[in-house]
């Protein structure tokens, strides 16, 4: 049966850290919704969604910011974002942030409605039951807290991951524990925040899994960060990158081969 | 108790390197953590329970002071006495008087968060008398002059050689040779050393979890049965307890209750939970011949109406550090003051000010676990957050974070210089880090680079690399 609906128009936010960090997980968000069927815009004048400055309680910045978000996605059917964390700024804080805002707050409250976290889209909206892809390994899945209790990922990804070809899961005990990142907790506590990702990593070893996958790049440069401290052989990506096939980026935290462009 | 909530990093790092604290950390929440799962999932309204908990809380909360004064009223009718108290000090003075009048010289206590928070023990041992913890936790933790670790488990940061130790050489009467190596052994020693101390005690001292204004009842609930020994053996018992422990009925009680065992311990009701309704009347065959209820504000009225007013909400059940990962790292000594974990980071900086207790409420991950167990659905995160405002409004941040955060927003907010900025970052981090695909160390990064890698990045922006494709397919379809 034809779909003769128009193709939904998403805007895809892309956030700071795959913006500046891993490019490749944007690309892999692309192709993902493209090939659900979307089309995908970058509004160029998207920063930052300004959670740094309201965990940091400055809400001045922070309305600032949620404005800007707000205004340069105006008129898409959808706003995609591959993070649970900045997916969450957007659809649960930039209504509260803006509920006093006459001229503003029907905004917040229209992109906020609008506005999902990658994988939970794929599934929950588009009805994505399998992406295509195949990844040989055994992997093991850490649930981004944000996602996970703001917006509710959880299942959707392992949906979609049982059906990628070759794939094996090895479920994280503690997968629902915080990796100790919490943005700028991280350096402003950095021992405790050790402790978290050493008890992380010891879990992460113990399920035998050669890769270790997430939705939200926070935790994964935490992760990836002590893994390789340990000198661990884990491999580690977003999720988006094994959902879409896009695995020829080395892992986060491991050297570019020389010869690649 | 002196607080030590502002020397907190150095405190976490004393705890982190202790290596016996650490060997119970790594145990004891995951069997709180596992008992609280399967009492909510053993009840299929327990879900619905936290909403009427929240709802019934907050209608508290809104009436507060006809709450109060008709459990006065019930309390007085009843031949009690109630005595408001606006701080800690009134408090202790309101409790000593009690015990002056009746000529105390022992005084029996229960289990009580309040009477930490006012520091009773150390004023009724400077005025004479003795006070004797009877909950097992408490009692031990007394016998070693520690403040509790946590709010319902006291000696939660202690192991069972410890409690030997401890034991041993406290109570020098018993043989040095006998054997304290089980559990059982050990509460069985200090049943027998506290069943002495109630029958000398002239006041008992406990708190209440709860207060029913229709009845002008206090409630509390054990699991060692030392609450009623506590209450009923002396002649005069006190009940410690701030404003918002009021419900309004039995039946709210009975909704508290429901909410509070299954939170705390995993429990579907606690072993004792006990109502003292006045004092002994006549014909009753026990009971105390003065009832007191001293009525702490000490700053809490001050947060109704506020932001934080949410907080109040609290029945104590601790289910919030035992499902916190940063209080899961360093335990509750770190907090340095009564309130430890999650509810503490919001408690603390109301009770100490934000300039002593600011720590508490960034260190936080916001990974909202909290939250998601708190049976009274107190938004923990929501309110650490605005400590942080409070903060962020007096300029009590760290100079450093502030800066970088300042200059990382007026970036933000300015989009071509942003994307600007990001290229030249990524390009030359991408640059230097390719090589090995991490940094070891990296200037301005050491918060982050002490333990674990910088990943490098990988050299070009996502929205330089899709302005590129872009203008590259519209060339292609010129």
């Amino acid at each position: 049966m034809a779909d003769t609906r128009p193709a939904p128009r998403v805007g895809l936010f892309v956030t700071c850290l795959v913006d500046v960090y891993r490019p490749t997980v944007g690309f892999a968000a692309v192709k993902l919704l493209e090939d659900a069927g979307c089309t995908v815009e970058v509004p160029a004048s998207q920063t930052c969604c300004g959670q740094p400055a309201f965990n940091a309680g400055d809400r001045a910045t922070a309305r600032d910011l949620a404005r800007s978000t707000i205004a340069a996605f105006e008129g898409f059917d959808h706003v995609v974002v591959p993070s649970g964390s900045c997916a969450g700024q957007i659809r649960k804080h930039y209504p509260e942030l803006l509920a006093d805002d006459p001229a503003w707050a029907a905004r917040a409250q229209h992109l906020s409605a609008r506005t999902h976290e990658l994988v939970s889209f794929l599934t929950d909206v588009l009805g994505v039951t399998d992406t295509g892809a195949r990844y040989d390994g055994t992997i093991t899945y850490h649930d981004s807290c944000s996602g996970l209790r703001e917006l509710g990922v959880k299942e959707q990804p392992r949906r979609l991951l049982a059906k990628v070809e070759g794939l094996t899961l090895n479920e994280l005990p503690g997968a629902e524990v915080c990796c100790g990142f919490g943005g700028t907790f991280c350096v402003k506590y950095p021992d405790i925040s050790n402790r978290m990702v050493e008890a992380k990593t010891a879990d992460i070893a113990g399920t035998k899994a050669d890769t270790l996958l997430a939705g939200d790049m926070g935790c994964l440069l935490n992760m990836a960060g002590k893994l390789k401290r340990e000198g661990s052989a884990v491999r580690v990506r977003h999720v988006a990158e094994v959902l879409a096939g896009v695995t020829d980026t080395p892992p986060i935290g491991e050297p570019i081969k020389s010869g690649r462009a | 108790m002196q607080p030590t909530t502002h020397a907190f990093p150095e405190n976490a790092r004393k705890a982190l390197s202790d290596e016996r604290l650490q060997k119970v950390l790594a145990i004891a929440p995951a069997g709180f953590v596992n008992r609280r799962k399967q009492a909510a999932d053993r009840l299929p309204e327990f879900e619905a329970l936290r909403d009427q908990g929240r709802d019934l809380k907050n209608h508290v909360l809104a009436n507060l002071d006809t709450y109060l004064e008709a459990f006065e009223g019930k309390v007085t009718e009843q031949g009690g006495h109630v005595h408001w108290c606006r701080t800690d000090q009134e408090a202790r003075d309101a409790i000593l008087g009690i015990c002056r009048k009746v000529g105390a010289k022992t005084v029996t206590k229960g289990k009580s968060m309040i009477s930490e928070e006012i520091g009773i023990n150390d004023h009724l041992e400077a005025n004479g008398l003795t006070p004797i913890e009877t909950d097992l936790g408490e009692y031990i933790i007394q016998l070693r002059r520690e403040p509790p670790s946590h709010i319902i488990a006291p000696a939660f940061h202690l192991s069972k050689a410890d409690v030997e130790g401890t034991f041993r050489q406290a109570h020098t009467d018993l043989p040095a040779d006998r054997v304290l190596d089980e559990p059982k052994v050990l509460i069985a020693e200090a049943r027998q050393v506290l069943r002495r101390k109630f029958q000398q005690a002239d006041v008992g001292i406990t708190g209440a979890n709860i207060m029913v204004a229709e009845t002008g009842s206090t409630v509390i609930v054990t699991n060692e049965g030392n609450g009623d020994l506590t209450q009923i053996l002396p002649r005069v018992h006190v009940v410690i307890a701030t404003i918002d422990k009021v419900v309004p009925t039995l039946e709210d009680a009975a909704l508290v209750l429901r909410l509070l065992a299954r939170s705390a311990t995993g429990q579907e009701a606690s072993a004792y939970t006990t109502f003292s309704t006045g004092p002994r009347r006549p014909g009753d065959l026990d009971g105390p011949e003065e009832f007191h209820v001293v009525l702490l504000d000490n700053g809490r009225s001050a947060l109704l109406g506020t932001e934080f007013q949410d907080v109040l909400r609290c029945i104590r059940c601790g289910a919030c550090m035992n499902h916190c990962p940063v209080y899961g790292a360093v335990g509750g000594h770190a907090y340095g003051w009564v309130y430890p974990g999650p509810i503490g980071s919001v408690m603390q900086p109301a009770l100490l000010g934000v300039k002593e207790a600011g720590h508490l409420p960034n260190a936080s991950t916001f990974c909202g676990r909290c939250e998601a167990v708190c049976p009274m659905r107190i938004p923990l995160p929501k309110m650490m957050r605005h400590w942080r405002e409070k903060e962020f409004e007096q300029n009590l941040q760290p100079a450093a974070m502030s800066r970088g955060l300042a200059l990382w927003g007026w970036f933000a907010r300015r989009p071509a210089l942003y994307h600007a900025a990001t290229k030249m970052a990524a390009r030359a981090l991408g640059m230097l880090g390719r090589g090995k695909g991490r940094f070891a160390r990296l200037p301005l990064a050491q918060g982050w680079t002490r333990h674990r890698d910088m990943p490098a990045p990988e050299g070009r922006t996502f929205q330089q690399m899709w302005a590129e494709k872009k203008a590259a397919e519209k060339k292609g379809t010129r």
